[in-house]
């Protein structure tokens, strides 16, 4: 079951296509990473999700209907470029959003509490948002956002601007979030960040989706068969008892331990690796080598340059 | 139709809490109402008084000049006595007239100790001195007798107009001050209020909170919210000045009476010293015949209606401009850049304000008329010409224009506003202004 689903998504702007043909499937209560370097075409995207901005051609699905105005208030909307209004108190800012995106006064109120005094920030319920450090801001925001409990959660850059301490505590809110039911989209070109939360994604370049999957299944279809060895002692000369077809891209010693990168073609397994070192050394670990999602990203890019 | 209430509701009141707001409400009508009393003061403030020594060799000058309660004369033979007095402080000044080689003197020369006389005492004396001596001119050298040269000076023709319907005076100079005063009112809420839009969207687009409000609700439902917010605002301060001024006139009157009194006839003449002569009375007379024109003419004008239709004009106008503001204020990412796009805003406002002094002249003439029309330009020159009275059908045709023409700019504006609020770090050019048009 998709939550969330974009067939065929066209989007023209006077001189340029920042989306062409663009589809995505967003399963219920998953993160979905939507990726792509600067000027892909994702924040097009995401406003057209948001509909903020009508796409030219192609139809967009939240829950199976057709996605229309009353579905507002089911989505949450982080955009990139955090905002508040600086001279408004934090409390009444927060309570005209919510407002805004159709919570009642008293449930606002209440559901405000709860999270003010989650994260322990009830006391700047009167302070005027431009008193406040930009992390808290981004704190403010964050609750904003998912106030009025919404299906589909959409992060634009989600992490940027928030220090190590608070990305933990983000991560951790959202993950929980995500076991009581909801669904993200987060939007990124920082890979390494929201590698670890995603389910699936897509990649987008030059407006047009280049790759899309489960994380998992992307990775293995672009594993290259590499593993890595430590072992005790120093630079042993791995030429001396590997088979031929296998390949050594580098061997550095660091203390009194080795470790080797080696890459063996696809008619050998990890276990034919293991028995032709067991003999000679001294094996601490082992482990395979998995590309990660930032150099698929650049890999896909630059592919798509050439 | 709920969500436009919130950003109405919070525009008003972020805007009606703040102190700006609060200061300017104060401030207004001490303003307006020190424009009514500061005069009064004024005229009651007695100065100090000055008292020039005239030394005047050609004796034309001799018992001529009139004392007033500013400057009082005296008259001294010899000059040296009268500069050696003057340190003593026992004049302000010594006014020599010395004889003049063609027995028409063309110069005086003043005297003075520490301080310099005023400017005003200065064109005092000088107009006193040519009246005198045209008056010795016309008398002595030329035999007109003192009636005769009397009634020559107070040849003065009043125009009277009178509507032939109604029968009533016309008090056209009341008119003028009222059209050109509430035209200007309305240049200056436009202005105002416009600016304060336009400051609302930059605000928004430059705090980035623009994104997720429209991720809520649509930018044009945003755009109505805050522009019928800072219309409400300017309602309340314009509602709130018209109180505290009445207000303050009224406590004003009931404290300090006497200082609403015009000047008194007699007071004028008091310090003088010198009893007014018949002539002087005729012309008290005729001033305050004129005083009491003006109160009439006052209480001719229907204030009700005036109000009704400067209520109308204010707000259509406001919504005609606001929303032109607003989508320069979507155009730009800071203040500084709104100057090149200011420019169509400001030019038929300015229009309107140069062109009121040509209407005033000719209230019913073609120029009046098609300026009054257009809806640019009409909520300004319509005030202009209704104290003169406009047929009520030009009137609801300019209204019904006006309407139009706010319904246009709106949807105009939209588009570039709903485009414009999204687009950040670069400065719009009127060109791609016309392609978010087209978006």
């Amino acid at each position: 079951m998709y939550l969330f689903s974009a067939h065929n998504i066209t989007k023209n702007y006077a001189a340029h296509t920042a989306l062409k043909n663009v589809s995505i499937d967003v399963p219920e209560q998953s993160i979905f990473g939507l990726l792509g370097p600067n000027g892909a075409g994702k924040t097009s995207l995401i406003r057209i999700i948001n509909q903020i901005t009508a796409p030219d051609e192609g139809e967009l699905f939240f829950a199976g209907q057709k996605l229309c105005p009353k579905h507002i208030s089911l989505i949450g909307y982080l955009p990139e470029e955090r905002g508040l209004y600086k001279k408004m108190k934090v409390g009444e800012q927060a309570l005209y959003l919510a407002q805004l995106k159709g919570v009642s006064k008293p449930e606002a109120l209440k559901k405000l509490k709860y999270w003010f005094e989650k994260f322990d920030i009830l006391d700047w319920w009167n302070k005027k948002v431009e008193e406040l450090s930009k992390g808290m801001q981004q704190k403010i925001q964050f609750i904003v956002t998912i106030l009025h409990d919404p299906k589909l959660l959409i992060f634009d850059e989600p992490f940027s601007g928030f220090d190590p301490i608070n990305v933990n505590l983000l991560k951790e809110e959202i993950l929980n979030l995500k076991n009581n039911g909801a669904t993200f989209i987060f939007s990124t070109h920082n890979m390494s960040s929201v590698e670890e939360l995603c389910d699936n994604i897509a990649l987008i370049n030059k407006s047009e989706k280049i790759l899309d999957g489960k994380v998992h299944e992307i990775k293995n279809t672009y594993k290259a068969n590499i593993f890595e060895i430590g072992y005790h002692g120093y630079s042993a000369d791995f030429n001396n008892f590997l088979p031929q077809a296998f390949e050594i891209l580098g061997n550095v010693s660091q203390n009194d331990v080795s470790k080797a990168q080696i890459k063996i073609p696809t008619s050998a397994t990890p276990n034919d690796l293991i028995q032709s070192i067991i003999p000679h050394l001294k094996i601490v670990s082992f482990n395979e080598i998995l590309p990660t999602m930032n150099d698929i990203f650049i890999q896909k890019v630059n592919e798509q340059k050439i | 139709m709920k969500k436009i209430r919130l950003i109405i509701q919070r525009e008003y009141l972020s805007r009606v809490k703040k102190k700006s707001f609060i200061i300017m409400t104060i401030l207004g009508p001490v303003l307006m109402a020190s424009i009514w009393i500061v005069p009064f003061f004024l005229a009651t403030m007695s100065d100090e008084k000055k008292v020039v020594s005239v030394v005047d060799e050609t004796g034309i000058f001799v018992d001529k000049f009139e004392s007033t309660d500013k400057v009082f004369f005296v008259y001294e033979a010899d000059l040296e006595k009268a500069k050696e007095d003057l340190p003593k402080e026992k004049y302000s000044a010594v006014l020599y007239v010395y004889k003049p080689s063609n027995s028409i003197p063309d110069h005086a020369v003043m005297y003075y100790s520490d301080k310099s006389p005023g400017i005003v005492t200065q064109s005092y004396i000088s107009n006193a001195m040519q009246t005198i001596l045209k008056n010795n001119l016309l008398i002595s050298a030329h035999n007109i007798s003192k009636e005769d040269y009397d009634l020559i000076n107070r040849t003065n023709i009043k125009l009277n107009t009178e509507d032939i319907r109604t029968g009533k005076k016309s008090y056209t100079e009341i008119k003028t001050a009222l059209g050109i005063f509430s035209g200007i009112l309305i240049y200056f809420f436009i202005f105002m209020y416009g600016a304060q839009v336009m400051r609302g969207v930059i605000e928004e687009k430059t705090s980035r909170i623009v994104e997720v409000i429209v991720s809520s609700v649509k930018p044009f439902q945003l755009m109505m919210g805050k522009i019928v917010g800072i219309a409400l605002v300017g309602l309340t301060q314009f509602l709130l000045w018209i109180l505290l001024t009445f207000f303050i006139i009224t406590s004003l009157q009931i404290a300090k009476p006497d200082v609403f009194k015009t000047p008194k006839t007699e007071q004028a003449f008091d310090a003088g010293q010198k009893i007014p002569s018949a002539d002087q009375f005729q012309l008290q007379k005729l001033q305050n015949q004129e005083f009491k024109e003006l109160i009439a003419g006052l209480f001719d004008i229907n204030y009700g209606l005036m109000i009704i239709q400067f209520l109308f004009y204010f707000l259509a106008g406001y919504l005609l401009y606001a929303s032109l503001f607003a989508s320069i204020g979507a155009a730009v990412d800071s203040e500084a850049d709104t100057q090149q796009f200011m420019l169509p805003i400001t030019i038929p406002l300015l229009f309107a304000i140069i062109m009121s002094n040509f209407v005033i002249n000719n209230p019913d003439g073609p120029v009046a008329f098609w300026l009054s029309i257009i809806p640019l330009t009409s909520p300004i020159i319509m005030m202009v010409r209704i104290p003169f009275g406009v047929p009520v059908e030009q009137v609801y045709l300019s209204m019904g224009l006006l309407i139009l023409g706010f319904i246009a700019t709106t949807w105009f504006a939209g588009k570039i506003y709903r485009t414009g609020i999204l687009m950040y770090g670069k400065k719009a050019s009127y060109r791609e202004l016309w392609k978010w048009l087209k978006y």
